[in-house]
């Protein structure tokens, strides 16, 4: 059993999704997408364990032996995003039945959860495989069904958006595939570790060259950095609420994943900056995405589309972490993938919360909530804080790390930017917080309550996690050095 | 040169050809086309390189000793279904569109937009 946990993890969300579809009542079928969820989430919990103490763990697929075989390869760093993304999917779950009841009514809504268990299993296989056309095909189960789920969403808009992505999302997969196929043609591999000693012994060529470049710019879009992002803002804004968070909270962490694992398992990253200068790239966007990201996201009215854009920021932060090409850097950046899930998934919650009572996002429809949605509003500004990193909060743990491997290169402007930009993520927070807090509700609004507890709790242990994770950083910090040894180290 | 690899100049024009469509046109359904000219383009880079000059098919079979690479074609078969199953949820997504705004043009669905 204990042997088999890294093909579990995958195994049970994929037979979840047909399950759910034949249940077709839609309790059973959300119950089977919770138990699932729990149940990937307990076995990457335990994996993790198991990583921090015998270091690799690998496990070959029908027993067929790498590289021949298709591998499953857990380290610290993938297994602490196999442990972010299960973690995120067991928090909404409980959140989703309500939700989803008021935002789609009760028709289908099992082909919801099939969607949404596809997904998952697609997220956790792109981040827990070691072989590149594998992580492709994973890639593509996720992203196919995440503009499913999109679609769903109540706004007509909603279907353009998922159209974009697809559009977008699509053209993205294919670069990957193409920097995969070419990278086979050179090497004649297809396993990363594999791939990893090949390269190494090539000289630099041109075919390695264009297989880089494909990939960079392929998983950038996965990832929406600036200024691959377009398809990002309309895609959360009208996508249901539990799948807004689902996917801020994931769906870009396993993309950054795959990122740092190309840039520094499969191609060297020191071995490429001697020929094209892919820090400083990689720098010059995400300082951009910070400013340009917060920027927008100060003039949005509405608050989903605001958050989406304060992602893009954020994904801004995570790229600067690996630009930065240290230890400290990389751990910056790994820490905050989780602590950004945590935080931003906690604040889509909140709104899907004040959606609910609502029905609206905007911000004109929010004076006096701050009042009328006590818990609500207070899990949504708490959430705010940690995206400026104020200290005590996760946010602060991240952004200080960023700073001193930003510091550790040399790089002192940098960490000004980021201060400076953090502050404009003060701004954004504060409009909502003054909005919420100091207008009164409007002449004649109608009382309403509390959102209800199976919604409430999802979302305040998210936000309750990221301030715990602010103040005791032992597991996070801990893990994310690891991660960052492992990837700098090499195959690890 | 130019001649010997005519598979890669067909792959590189396929290529481009795909991506101006989804960038240039308006319509919808014109757009899904050109993604699948763009990814069929890929297919045929996987399966050129898998082939080996003067090699048969990958059966054991006495008198041949030269074989192409069977591995790319058969992953480019997953590819293929990846590529059909993105297609038919674009055009899900198309017709849907269509049910909710009576149009399959960029320009006009934006229109409306922009006026609700």
């Amino acid at each position: 059993m204990f042997a088999h946990i890294p093909a579990l993890i995958v195994v049970i969300p994929l037979i979840g999704a047909p399950s759910c579809m034949l249940l077709r009542y839609r309790g059973w079928s959300w119950a089977v997408a919770l138990i699932g969820s729990w149940l990937s989430f307990l076995l990457s919990w335990l994996l993790l364990q198991q990583v921090m103490t015998q270091g690799v763990v690998t496990y070959e697929l029908g027993g067929w032996v790498a590289p021949l075989g298709i591998e499953y390869r857990i380290d610290a760093a993938n297994a602490f995003v196999l442990l972010i993304v299960s973690a995120i999917g067991s928090v909404i779950m409980p959140f989703a039945r309500e939700s989803v009841r008021s935002e789609f009514g009760t028709s289908r809504v099992y082909l919801f959860y099939t969607a949404y268990m596809l997904c998952f299993c697609g997220l956790l296989g792109v981040t827990i495989t070691g072989d590149t056309f594998n992580l492709f095909v994973f890639l593509e189960i996720s992203s196919i069904s995440s503009y499913v789920l999109i679609a769903m969403g109540k706004d007509r808009r909603a279907l353009v958006a998922a159209y974009q992505y697809l559009v977008i999302g699509t053209i993205g997969a294919t670069f990957i595939v193409i920097g995969i196929g070419l990278l086979y043609s050179v090497t004649g591999t297809l396993n990363m570790v594999d791939l990893a000693v090949r390269i190494a012994q090539q000289p630099p060529s041109r075919t390695l060259g264009a297989a880089f470049g494909f990939l960079v710019v392929g998983i950038s879009l996965k990832l929406a950095l600036f200024p691959l992002h377009l398809w990002l803002p309309n895609a959360y804004t009208y996508a249901p609420s539990m799948v807004s968070a689902f996917l801020a909270a994931t769906a870009t962490k396993v993309a950054a994943y795959v990122l740092l694992r190309f840039l520094f398992s499969i191609f060297k990253i020191d071995k490429i900056m001697g020929i094209v200068p892919i820090d400083t790239v990689l720098l010059v966007l995400a300082v951009i995405a910070m400013f340009a990201g917060s920027t927008v996201a100060v003039f949005q009215n509405n608050l989903k589309r605001m958050l989406a854009y304060s992602s893009i920021a954020q994904i801004g932060y995570i790229v600067l972490g690996v630009s930065l090409v240290n230890a400290t850097g990389l751990t910056a950046s790994i820490v905050h993938l989780f602590n950004h899930a945590l935080m931003k998934g906690g604040m889509f919650l909140a709104l899907g919360c004040i959606a609910y009572r609502i029905s609206s996002v905007h911000l004109d429809d929010f004076a006096g909530i701050g009042r009328r949605m006590p818990w609500t509003t207070a899990a949504f500004v708490m959430g705010g804080l940690g995206l400026i990193g104020v200290p005590l909060t996760a946010g602060f743990i991240s952004k200080w790390y960023l700073v001193l491997g930003a510091l550790e290169r040399g790089w002192w402007p940098i960490g000004l930017l980021i201060l400076m930009s953090s502050l404009i993520a003060v701004i954004y927070i504060w409009r909502v917080a003054e909005v919420a807090y100091f207008k009164p509700a409007p002449e004649g609004a109608e009382a309403i309550e509390e959102a209800p507890a199976t919604m409430l709790v999802p979302t305040w242990i998210l936000i309750g996690a990221s301030l715990y994770f602010g103040i005791d950083t032992e597991l996070t910090i801990g893990v994310a050095q690891r991660a960052a040894a492992v990837l700098i180290g090499g195959a690890g | 040169m130019v001649v010997g690899l005519y598979n890669y100049w067909i792959v590189a024009f396929l290529m481009m050809a795909g991506f101006y469509i989804v960038v240039a046109h308006g319509n919808f359904i014109k757009k899904l086309v050109g993604l699948n000219i763009f990814q069929g383009s890929v297919f045929i880079l996987y399966i050129t390189f898998g082939k080996v000059s003067g090699g048969t098919a990958p059966i054991v079979e006495s008198g041949y000793t030269v074989y192409s690479n069977p591995l790319p074609h058969v992953l480019i078969l997953t590819a293929i279904v990846v590529g059909v199953a993105t297609f038919a949820v674009g055009l899900a997504l198309v017709v849907r569109i269509n049910e909710a705004y009576g149009s399959i043009e960029e320009d006009d669905v934006h229109l409306q937009d922009e006026e609700s």
